[in-house]
């Protein structure tokens, strides 16, 4: 590349410029006898009451280090990583939206951070009646029966989700085999539905990006135990006619499973129980604002209609008639555990206080939510292809059609985006968008901020036509250049060795 | 509302932008009959968020107001101040699964140094990024040794596994068509050798033992890995005190093939239960089938060292319901602090930590054993925890202690009705001898008939 190119590439953004580009491993900086923590003498006789043969010797390779050391490494690493904070991450179904710092604060509260859920249910009324709390709330905003807080993220809960309505089905003598997808579903939800003891039978989508109801009459039989629905769909797009396929479903003795991860583009405003809803998880790392953490922890409750409560996870959390709280395991028609304890508790407090600092005024988020996206569309339609034109509500998915034409595909698009600063949408999902960039600005993104990634957009869209080979070769300015994912796989290097 | 940064006026020319005249309007998709404002009650200011979740925090038992003895797979271990707050910069915490390596370099390394950490303490070769928690982490390793053997139907678990890790491997099981055997633990409380060997047959996919087991014994893997080995199925090891592998033989150099289970001891709080930090770990010739995410060591353009997500065609936004998993979202920031923590400890702290946790509960061992009437049941050896018997039901004499600030224990009756007298008790670097002394006398009138009333202490 012309040293003009590359001035020009980099003069998009050059914020990062004095950053750190490269950091040694944890294991490479460390030095023989340095040491990063201190632990008082200790104060009863030194025993070793283990045979030799089941202790092991010194850990080869492992740090030696101390706290100075240890606090530049993870400060500098840090400075490799992009974040909400930073500016608008419109990773599209992910819901980067803003995390209240004071949910931070009140999690890490002593009586919730260092809490353990094996202690007397007396001294742990408080932690009990959060998760109830929790609950109700839940319960209120989706217009359901119950809700198990078990799961620990969305993947789990439509796992709880699928059990619940197979055991369901069980009870009444037959679990059936089959659970009904859309195409343009996320791909937890056939491998949940896999892992439930379900096969798969992949509904085709309409022109109009939603559900055709002749092709889910035609699959609708009773071989079907649910049909797993997004709403509104990967595209954004509300399913209009969910009052009809909930008809439909029910009418074969089906139940009607929905994915609640964009949840917050209806959150306050409507509720799945009304619409027929059987179970939704929900995402409290994506409506709620639990922080995303670099991958996780996030946490996935499921909410579901009156049927189906015997059959929730155990155990429960209930309230006495004296206004204690206990757990409840006696629930012989329960799915069972899906994991240890009462799920991510700290997810738990984080969500209860985003809800409360709203309360009714919740609807404000989905409204804020669907007011950017639309924004976002407007201000880049034409520039970049719409395959569905259907009404936008949290998201939009373009896709890099026009852009082709120059030889630029959605994932160079993307790796330019972060030359201006922002983060890249998802980038080639839903599957049924080819060369999808999908876009989800959230309620939480300023004006200014939605005006800079539009503006940058149509820059990059210009650069596509006049100098592709600039967006081709994106980014430029990032901590290290275009990363080889096909050599990462071929010559797959896991881990570091001493 | 302070969380949300759109003024009325941006408003009006978003809405003129977008060509409608309300927000209401771009709501049109959703049938009139489901719209529902919730019943909830005003929005809490800030401070009144801080009153509500500070009230109800106050109502709960914390370890650091009180003497604290609880474990039975969550442990009260000493995390650096350092951990939580390189946990609060935004560049860990407002960040995602990184999707895009060439401004996730930060996460995607971490991952790699914590995949790393974990190797070296359980012996194998390969570790994933993280799983939920235990019991899953326990469900995803029989998941992947079910697919390694191609057909078989079932497990054989040591009934020294986790009791709510047992449970769920049930829940799981229950839709796939797999078997779950559970083999009893000895008088010694370790599982009894020939009744594994006895339970595992040719379509039995996997063998696994906890170590230290729910009782705290410490299990030789060995037992395990060789029943397996004679199979033909894959031997599963369990950590659910992952503090121990700083002293105990890892399980990948006793002949395992898969380690799982939960590291919250290594540097995550115990959060009630949640979140916490399942992981996973196997020799390389079953990395394929390993689930959720791995990172991988790469090249950027210009040549440099750098990380990225790999491996990705396992998983399920490529392979749909022919995934490894249908894992996602996992515990990135959990893996972040566990990956400071063992980096702060290293080498000598991982093997101090452990040694003072098993020193400190040798030493309650002994005095509980010298209190006439109260037992230790099993004779193994043991890490951190053990059971102990009282000469009457647990659960009523824990309940009590309790209330003047000592948390002594888990009854092991919320699992075995038939053991009402005994529990679980578990020690770490963080008990002082004091408060343990206090402790063996607090047993010492309680149990012993003495009959004192204890002086009830406050929580709220």
């Amino acid at each position: 590349m012309s040293v003009e190119i590359e001035e020009r590439a980099s003069s998009a953004g050059d914020r990062r410029h004095p950053e750190p580009r490269h950091e040694p491993l944890v294991f490479e900086v460390s030095g023989e006898g340095k040491v990063g923590y201190s632990l008082p003498p200790l104060d009863v006789p030194e025993t070793l009451a283990i045979p030799r043969a089941l202790c092991r010797d010194e850990i080869a390779g492992e740090t030696e280090i101390t706290e100075v050391e240890v606090a530049r490494h993870f400060t500098r690493l840090s400075r490799l990583n992009f974040s909400i904070d930073e500016a608008l991450y419109p990773l599209g179904s992910c819901t980067m939206k803003h995390n209240p710092r004071v949910n931070e604060e009140v999690a890490r509260l002593p009586g919730f951070a260092a809490a353990h859920p094996l202690a007397p249910e007396e001294v742990s009324q408080g932690a009990l009646e959060l998760a109830w709390r929790l609950e109700k709330t839940l319960s209120e905003l989706t217009g359901l029966a119950r809700v198990t807080l078990q799961p620990a993220a969305g993947a789990q809960g439509e796992l709880a989700g699928i059990l619940m309505i197979r055991a369901a089905l069980a009870k009444e003598g037959n679990p059936r085999t089959t659970v009904l997808i859309p195409d343009s579903a996320h791909g937890t939800n056939p491998a949940s539905a896999h892992f439930a003891g379900y096969k798969v039978h992949e509904l085709k989508s309409n022109a109009r990006g939603t559900l055709d109801l002749h092709v889910l009459e035609e699959a609708m039989t009773m071989d079907v135990a649910a049909l797993m629905l997004t709403v509104p769909n990967t595209l954004g797009i509300f399913e209009n006619q969910i009052l009809e396929i909930a008809r439909i479903v029910h009418a074969k003795g089906g139940y009607l499973y929905c994915d609640g991860a964009n949840f917050n583009s209806f959150v306050g405003l409507a509720k799945p129980g009304a619409m027929g809803i059987d179970v939704m998880h929900m995402n409290l790392h994506k409506t709620f604002s639990t922080p995303h953490g670099g991958g996780g922890p996030g946490a996935g409750p499921a909410a579901v209609t009156a049927k189906l409560v015997p059959f929730l996870p155990r155990p429960t959390v209930e309230r006495r008639a004296d206004g204690t709280f206990f757990l409840d395991h006696d629930r012989p028609d329960s799915v069972g555990r899906l994991r240890t304890f009462l799920g991510n508790f700290g997810m738990f407090v984080r969500a209860l206080a985003y809800i409360s600092s709203y309360g009714n005024r919740i609807g404000e988020v989905a409204r804020g939510a669907v007011l950017n996206a639309n924004y976002v569309r407007a201000g880049l339609a034409g520039v970049y292809h719409l395959k569905y034109d259907a009404p936008t509500m949290h998201e939009v998915v373009f896709s890099d059609k026009k852009q082709t034409e120059s030889g630029v595909h959605a994932m160079d698009i993307g790796k330019r985006l972060m030359d201006y600063g922002f983060h890249p949408p998802t980038i080639s999902f839903p599957l049924i968008v080819h060369g999808a960039l999908m876009i989800e600005p959230t309620e939480t993104e300023p004006k200014l901020g939605l005006d800079a990634f539009v503006a940058a957009m149509r820059e990059i869209a210009r650069e596509c036509e006049e100098e592709p080979q600039i967006v081709k070769t994106a980014p430029h300015t990032t901590p290290v250049r275009r990363v080889d994912e096909v050599g990462a796989a071929r010559n797959l290097v896991l881990r570091w060795r001493p | 509302m302070k969380f949300l940064p759109t003024s009325d006026a941006d408003r009006l020319e978003m809405l003129r932008a977008i060509g409608v005249s309300s927000v209401e309007e771009l709501f049109a998709s959703i049938p009139a009959e489901v719209r529902q404002p919730p019943n909830l009650p005003p929005p809490l200011s800030e401070i009144e968020v801080r009153r509500l979740l500070g009230s109800l925090a106050r109502r709960n038992a914390n370890a650091r107001d009180t003497a604290f003895f609880l474990g039975a797979g969550i442990y009260n271990h000493s995390i650096s101040a350092v951990s939580d707050q390189m946990l609060y910069r935004a560049e860990w915490l407002t960040s995602y699964t990184p999707y895009q390596p060439e401004v996730s370099q930060g996460t995607l390394q971490s991952i790699f140094e914590f995949q790393t950490h974990i190797c070296l303490l359980t012996g194998l070769d390969v570790a994933n990024a993280s799983l939920y928690e235990g019991a899953s982490a326990l469900v995803e390793a029989l998941l992947m040794a079910s697919r390694l053997s191609r057909g078989r139907t079932r497990a054989v678990l040591s009934a020294g596994i986790h009791p709510e890790y047992r449970e769920t491997v049930r829940t799981y099981f229950s839709s796939l068509g797999f078997t779950s055997v559970e083999v009893p633990v000895g008088s010694d409380g370790a599982t009894d050798a020939d009744a594994l060997r006895a339970a595992v047959d040719d379509d039995t996919f996997a063998v696994a033992v906890q170590s230290p087991n729910f009782y705290g014994v410490i299990e030789d893997w060995e037992t395990g890995s060789r029943t397996a080995r004679e199979r033909g199925a894959l031997s599963v090891a369990v950590v659910a005190e992952a503090a121990s592998l700083g002293l105990l033989a890892p399980p990948g150099e006793r002949g395992v093939d898969i380690a799982c289970g939960e590291a919250q001891s290594l540097g995550v709080p115990m959060h009630f239960g949640g979140p916490v930090l399942g992981f996973l770990s196997c020799r390389s010739e079953h990395q394929r089938q390993i689930p959720g995410r791995l990172v991988g060591q790469t090249r950027d353009a210009q040549g440099r060292r750098a990380f990225c997500l790999t491996l990705s065609t396992r998983e399920q936004h490529i392979r749909r319901e022919r995934a490894t998993s249908n894992i996602c979202t996992n515990q990135g920031l959990m893996a972040l602090a566990s990956n400071i923590h063992c980096s702060l400890l290293g080498k000598r702290g991982l093997r101090e930590v452990a040694l003072q946790s098993h020193a400190k509960a040798e030493y309650l061992k002994g005095e509980i054993a010298k209190i006439p009437s109260w037992r230790i049941p099993f004779s193994g050896p043991t890490f951190n925890e053990f059971v102990v018997e009282a000469p009457g039901p647990a659960a009523p004499i824990l309940s009590q202690l309790a209330g003047s600030g000592i948390l002594a224990g888990v009854p092991l009756s919320r699992w075995e009705p038939g053991s009402e007298n005994r529990f679980l008790l578990a020690a770490t670097e963080m008990n002082t001898r004091e408060e343990m002394d206090r402790l063996v006398a607090a047993l010492t009138d309680t149990g012993g008939g003495g009959g004192r009333e204890l002086s009830h202490r406050d929580l709220s």
